[in-house]
């Protein structure tokens, strides 16, 4: 995974709430075995609208997706992530995430940052304004940062250490697998295996 | 103080725990499917690691599967690379699937209850959201993004932050007609999709002890569409009567004490939930939805809402473009909408109860002029025991379509697709826009309401019938 820091870069000022994976990434998207060429699937349904804002020529480029309140619902689908990061998203800031989406991103090494509703709506006015705005999102300060506003977020520090040093989660439980083997040792006898397939 | 349910098994499962860190859970049993875990198995391949506990792990084919000519090649040649990579990756790493044309192949949520793999207090997760479905058993069930899919075949652990706690009372008696997936829309439409965001929903009271396991089922399915990752409800005798006779239920001593350790699972009298609300069973009437997500529900004997009538402006805005979306005007009768497409199965309503009730509202009638109806049984094993009750024929006679087990018409994915502009009464989980095909429009219902719509050819419950 790659370290995230901190990023800059032009915003999509996504105004719709509810945002499922569903439309992220429809379901006939998912037929691939890898986890690169997402990107053509990214909101295909909405991008089929020449009225879309991913099709405004402003917004090309734009690596930072501003988007309304439960982005995220719905399917576990990472490769709804994928899909975003295939198409050149770095972050994704809303005021509020569904959970699977979210551990998703911070494993993928998406920054999902979550700023209150109405610093969301001060972003969307200031880049429909002046499109080529530049926003930076800073991980080890915590902010967002555009213009003259400075807007600071939260995030568990074990993730943000994670994400800043582009660690893989398994590597990290590697070095404890003694636990493990320790809790299996312990395991009732009555859980139930799959093999040998009892029918 | 006393715990909670889900604080209990949480307890049970932990391997690690550090200040600052995220618990270390252990996985009691790990269910895969071919679409999130292909690029699993690739991860582990490259790193050179192994499957830990493939005798913890089971894999079936369900999301991309067709339901017609399944003994015949796929004729995706992109659903087939997806299907042969998973059954290579079960064949190269040991773990045991059930392809198609298995007896034991279904929907991965349908085949781990009816092996009796899914038991009390376990900790089951899967690269599918609607692992919530298997908290009806008083498991702690929720699904995984492909990275942690990766993360449990490799450790046979996950690294997970504690969820808070909500209880969800549903007290009284349920009125006829009225079924689970009444009570799970009617507590979503309430809550809303973030409702349950960040919190392991507890079913409880005595509406909910009265529903059977497969009812109960059809409720912890759908906590995630409240925002919730796993819902439950704590086992009691039903649990233990549903699981004795199921292949890998425990044996002898191994049943005793299994039974004694599953009766412990119950949350403490003392115990204190973060959140809990409260519906009385009896104002709880036959539900539908008429928007995109399923918060967007309201009782069938209603009207489709007014935008404008909505104070939140979010709620409002949403509820605009979702009425464009579905083709909906405000205030027409819910039971007035034409329906084209009726869909009985899915993870969430393709048990054999749900295929005996809707045999029974259809038996002896015609399914409506231009109305399409499919039924696919949630397995192979649903549908043998259909077939063996006669009910496929039921659904012939009536008009509708009999076919193989799958994930079918719920998502888009697999051929049985909604085309642009076609409308459905969908027992299935979603309504999101294109769902079930691009342009497609979902209503979802309870396999009754499926039953009398597909009779009517209008949005509509048994009661209409008369």
């Amino acid at each position: 995974m790659e370290k995230f820091i901190s990023h800059t870069g032009t915003v999509l000022p996504l105004r719709r709430t509810n945002v499922d994976t569903d439309q992220i990434i429809p379901a006939v998207y998912l037929k691939r075995v890898t986890k690169s060429g997402f990107e053509d699937g990214l909101f295909s349904a909405w991008r089929s609208d020449p009225e879309f804002v991913m099709n405004k020529p402003e917004h090309k480029g734009a690596t930072i997706l501003v988007a309304g309140a439960d982005f995220g619902t719905g399917s576990s689908r990472e490769h709804a992530v994928w899909a975003l990061q295939n198409y050149g998203f770095k972050v994704v800031l809303s005021s509020r995430f569904a959970d699977i989406f979210r551990g998703n991103s911070q494993k993928a090494g998406l920054l999902t940052v979550i700023i209150p509703q109405e610093k969301i709506e001060v972003l969307w006015a200031a880049v429909e304004v002046n499109p080529s705005l530049e926003v930076s999102v800073d991980l080890d300060a915590k902010n967002v940062r555009f213009a003259d506003e400075v807007i600071g977020f939260e995030i568990d520090d074990y993730t943000r250490w994670r994400l800043m040093e582009g660690l893989d989660d398994i590597g990290l439980t590697l070095k404890n697998i003694a636990d493990v083997d320790a809790f299996e040792e312990k395991r009732p006898s009555f859980k139930p295996q799959t093999l040998p397939a009892r029918s | 103080m006393g715990k909670t349910l889900s604080e209990k098994i949480w307890a049970d499962h932990v391997v690690r725990s550090a200040a600052g860190e995220p618990d270390l859970l252990y996985i009691d049993l790990h269910l895969i499917h071919e679409v999130t875990s292909p690029q699993a198995f690739d991860g582990l391949r490259l790193a050179g690691r192994k499957v830990r506990r493939p005798d913890l792990t089971i894999a079936t084919e369900d999301h991309n599967t067709p339901t017609l000519n399944i003994d015949k090649p796929i004729a995706d040649p992109v659903s087939k690379l997806q299907i042969d990579t998973l059954r290579n990756n079960a064949k190269e790493f040991g773990i045991r699937i059930h392809s198609l044309g298995d007896i034991d192949q279904g929907i991965v949520h349908v085949v781990g209850p009816q092996l009796g793999i899914t038991q009390p207090g376990m900790t089951i997760v899967c690269g599918d959201s609607h692992t919530s479905t298997h908290g009806a058993f008083g498991a702690l069930a929720f699904g995984i993004g492909t990275s942690q899919v990766e993360h449990v075949l490799a450790t046979q652990t996950l690294p997970q932050s504690k969820p808070k706690t909500m209880a969800i009372n549903v007290d009284g008696t349920l009125k006829p007609g009225v079924t689970s997936k009444d009570i799970i829309l009617a507590i979503i439409a309430q809550i809303g999709t973030g409702g349950g965001q960040g919190y392991v929903l507890e079913y409880r009271g005595s509406a909910i002890r009265a529903l059977s396991m497969e009812a109960r089922m059809t409720i912890c399915n759908m906590s995630i569409e409240a925002g919730a990752r796993a819902g439950l409800i704590a086992p009691d005798e039903k649990t233990f009567e549903y699981l004795k006779s199921k292949p890998h239920a425990p044996q002898g001593a191994d049943w005793d004490a299994a039974v004694e350790y599953w009766k412990t699972l119950n949350s403490d009298a003392d115990a204190r939930f973060d959140h809990e609300i409260t519906l009385k069973a009896e104002d709880i009437s036959p539900f539908i939805t008429w928007g995109t997500n399923p918060g967007q529900g309201a009782p069938l004997d209603g009207k489709v809402p007014n935008p404008a009538d909505i104070a939140d402006v979010e709620d409002r805005g949403a509820a605009e473009r979702a009425l464009e979306y579905m083709g909906l005007t405000a205030g027409t009768p819910f039971k007035e909408i034409a329906i084209d497409t009726v869909f009985l199965g899915s993870c969430t309503n393709g048990r054999i109860e749900d295929l005996r009730s809707a045999a029974q509202i259809l038996k002896g009638q015609k399914i409506a002029p231009k109305l399409r109806m499919l039924v696919v049984p949630g397995s192979a094993r649903v549908r043998l025991q259909a077939e063996a009750e006669g009910l496929d024929k039921v659904f012939l006679d009536f008009g509708a379509e009999w076919r193989q087990a799958g994930c079918s018409m719920c998502l888009g994915m697999n051929p049985d697709q909604l085309t642009v502009g076609e409308r459905s009464a969908s027992t299935s989980n979603r309504n999101f826009e294109g769902r079930q095909g691009k342009g497609g429009r979902t209503h979802l219902v309870s396999p009754l309401v499926a039953a009398a719509t597909a009779i009517r050819g209008t949005l509509s419950s048994p009661a209409d019938l008369n």
